[in-house]
This record gives C-alpha cells, sequence and structure tokens, in this order.
C-alpha cells in the first residue's frame, strides 16, 4: 500500500489536483468502506431528495420513507450510533458532559435545522469518493490490464470532497475501534496480527496515510 | 450634536442589552490530523498559516481553543461548518 496523493496541475486554473495510484484490492477496500458508511447515514430524507417521490410512480416507493420526507426538519436527539453521534456532534454543551435542560433543548434546536444538510453534504462527499473509485476501474478495464489497478485523478472541487469524506470515513472507524484519546490510538500500533480488529486497525492508519498526502496537496 | 445625544440616550431603554458575544470552540479529538485541522482553519476562517497552526496546537495541548466569535448566529453557521468538515466544535456565550 505505498500509493499516496501527489499533487497534479488540474485542467482549470492548474491549481489543486491531485492524482493516486490505487491498486484493486485498495480500490475494493475504499469502495467498501465509503459504501458502509453512505449505508449508516442512511437516504436522502431533505425534501426534494431521492428517498422523498413526490408523485407519478410513487406506488411502488416505501410508504414509511414517503412519510418521512413530509418533515422537513431534522432530529433533535443526536444518533444513537456512536460513529454516526461522533460525525453529528451537538452544538451546544461540553463534549462528555451531562447537559442542562436549556443546553439540551438548544443542541435538539440546532440540530433539527442543520442535521439534515450535513448528512447531505457528508452523503454527497462519500459518493464522490464511490463515484472517482468507480471512474478510475473502469478506466482500467477499458486499457485491458486487469488486477494492475488504476490511476484515481482528482480536481480540485474532488480532491475537497476526498478529504472530508477520508475523514468521516476516519471518524466512524475509530469509534468503532474505540479510539478516545491519543492512548488508545498508541495502543492500536501493539495490536497483534492475531486480532479481529486488525484489518480494520490497518484501514484506519492506511486512510490517514492517504488523507495526510491528500491534505497536503491542498495546503494554501 | 445635542439632539442626537438626546435620542442616543433615549435608545437604550428600546433596545435589549447588547449581545455579549459567542464564541466558536473547536475540541480535541485523537482522530483529526494536525495538518487537517490546520487546513480548515485556513480554508475556512481565512486565518493565516501561523494563525491556525497556533489554534492546531491550542487544541491538540489544552484540548480546546477558541477559534471565532461573534453574534450567536454567526457561531452557529460556523459550528455547522466545522462539523461539515468532522471537526468537533460547541458554540457558548463568551463568559
Amino acid at each position: 500500500m505505498a500509493g499516496y496523493f501527489e499533487p497534479v496541475a488540474s485542467a482549470g486554473d492548474g491549481r489543486g489536483g491531485a492524482a493516486i495510484a490505487l491498486d484493486e484490492v485498495e480500490i475494493s477496500i475504499l469502495r467498501s468502506l465509503a459504501t458502509q458508511l453512505l449505508e449508516l447515514i442512511g437516504p436522502d430524507r431533505a425534501p426534494g431528495g431521492g428517498a422523498a417521490g413526490n408523485g407519478d410512480g410513487g406506488g411502488e416507493e416505501d410508504p414509511l420513507k414517503a412519510l418521512d420526507a413530509m418533515f422537513t426538519d431534522g432530529p433533535s436527539e443526536p444518533p444513537r450510533d456512536p460513529a454516526l453521534a461522533r460525525l453529528f456532534p451537538d452544538a451546544y454543551g461540553e463534549p462528555g458532559r451531562e447537559q442542562d435542560e436549556e443546553t439540551r433543548r438548544l443542541a435538539a434546536e440546532f440540530r433539527r435545522f442543520t442535521e439534515t444538510d450535513l448528512r447531505t453534504r457528508k452523503r454527497e462527499g462519500l459518493l464522490a469518493v464511490v463515484r472517482g473509485l468507480d471512474a478510475a476501474a473502469s478506466g482500467t478495464d477499458s486499457s485491458g490490464t486487469p488486477g494492475a489497478g488504476a490511476v484515481l485523478t482528482l480536481g480540485p472541487d474532488e480532491s475537497r470532497q476526498w478529504l472530508g469524506a477520508l475523514n468521516d470515513l476516519r471518524l466512524a472507524i475509530a469509534s468503532r475501534l474505540g479510539v478516545t484519546d491519543d492512548d488508545s490510538t498508541d495502543s492500536l500500533f501493539a495490536l497483534p496480527d492475531s486480532d479481529p480488529d486488525k484489518p480494520m486497525v490497518m484501514a484506519y492508519f492506511w486512510l490517514g496515510g492517504l488523507q495526510e498526502s491528500l491534505v497536503e496537496t491542498l495546503m494554501p | 450634536m445635542e439632539i442626537e445625544r438626546t435620542e442616543s440616550a433615549s435608545k437604550p431603554a428600546e433596545e435589549p442589552v447588547p449581545d455579549v458575544p459567542w464564541v466558536t470552540i473547536v475540541h480535541n479529538d485523537p482522530v483529526n490530523l494536525m495538518s487537517y485541522v490546520t487546513y480548515v482553519f485556513q480554508t475556512y476562517f481565512g486565518y493565516s498559516k501561523d494563525k491556525a497552526k497556533k489554534l492546531m496546537l491550542d487544541v491538540h495541548h489544552k484540548g480546546r481553543a477558541t477559534v471565532s466569535q461573534g453574534s450567536r448566529e454567526a457561531m452557529e453557521r460556523d459550528v455547522q461548518a466545522m462539523h461539515g468538515y468532522g471537526l468537533w466544535a460547541t458554540l457558548q456565550q463568551d463568559r
């Protein structure tokens, strides 16, 4: 897994593009992680979003989803899933401390008006990752060198979307691995190869390297 | 001058107490890369590399840093943006 992002001149203004060579395994790992987080975040329920299914042919839509879409307000409670709770934290109150009633009310109100947009944005970032990987992989197929991997090239906007998505993936994986402080990060290094978490830990560190190299190409 | 003063003197009675400024606080977490946090502070707030780096180090070493201040509405925008980047941010009144 030696591939890291390198800066390339983008077609537009020649700034902020990035490229990376990925092999087939790396592509499939990245795609799988992005898809899993997409599923965790859930379908688009924003007004006009994909799951709204307004009007014709609505008979095939899940009626419950159609009902959800009628409520334009987002949720007022933090997500129960710890990974989602980290991706969509409370805007009021001290992290990890009990909230008083007023703080809870403010956090709930903020969440109602922002979480749907935030979910949409994170979903779009992850979809950009999946699209980019698919485009790179299909490019390989047409060149007729199966298994050789692909070079993924990102424009400035895609780079920014990838950067956010890689960060979201790392946040979600870290939550699953129980990374809560710098000490627990250190303990990941000491994990024996036989540990069932080992593949996820390796993916976590690999994503960190990818993100680090991508942010380098974007530094103003 | 005197007329103006009379007017402004009568004004406070109609206006609420001037807003105590609000602040956006970014909290430390072990996942976000130092380079990424610096990048976010530079690109979103338009801070210089030095200022962005200093704030990032404050977050890292002190566990939190005040990254912006202003009206509550502005701070809610900033917090929402920070959450968009995956940073753990909250807003509060600057007491």
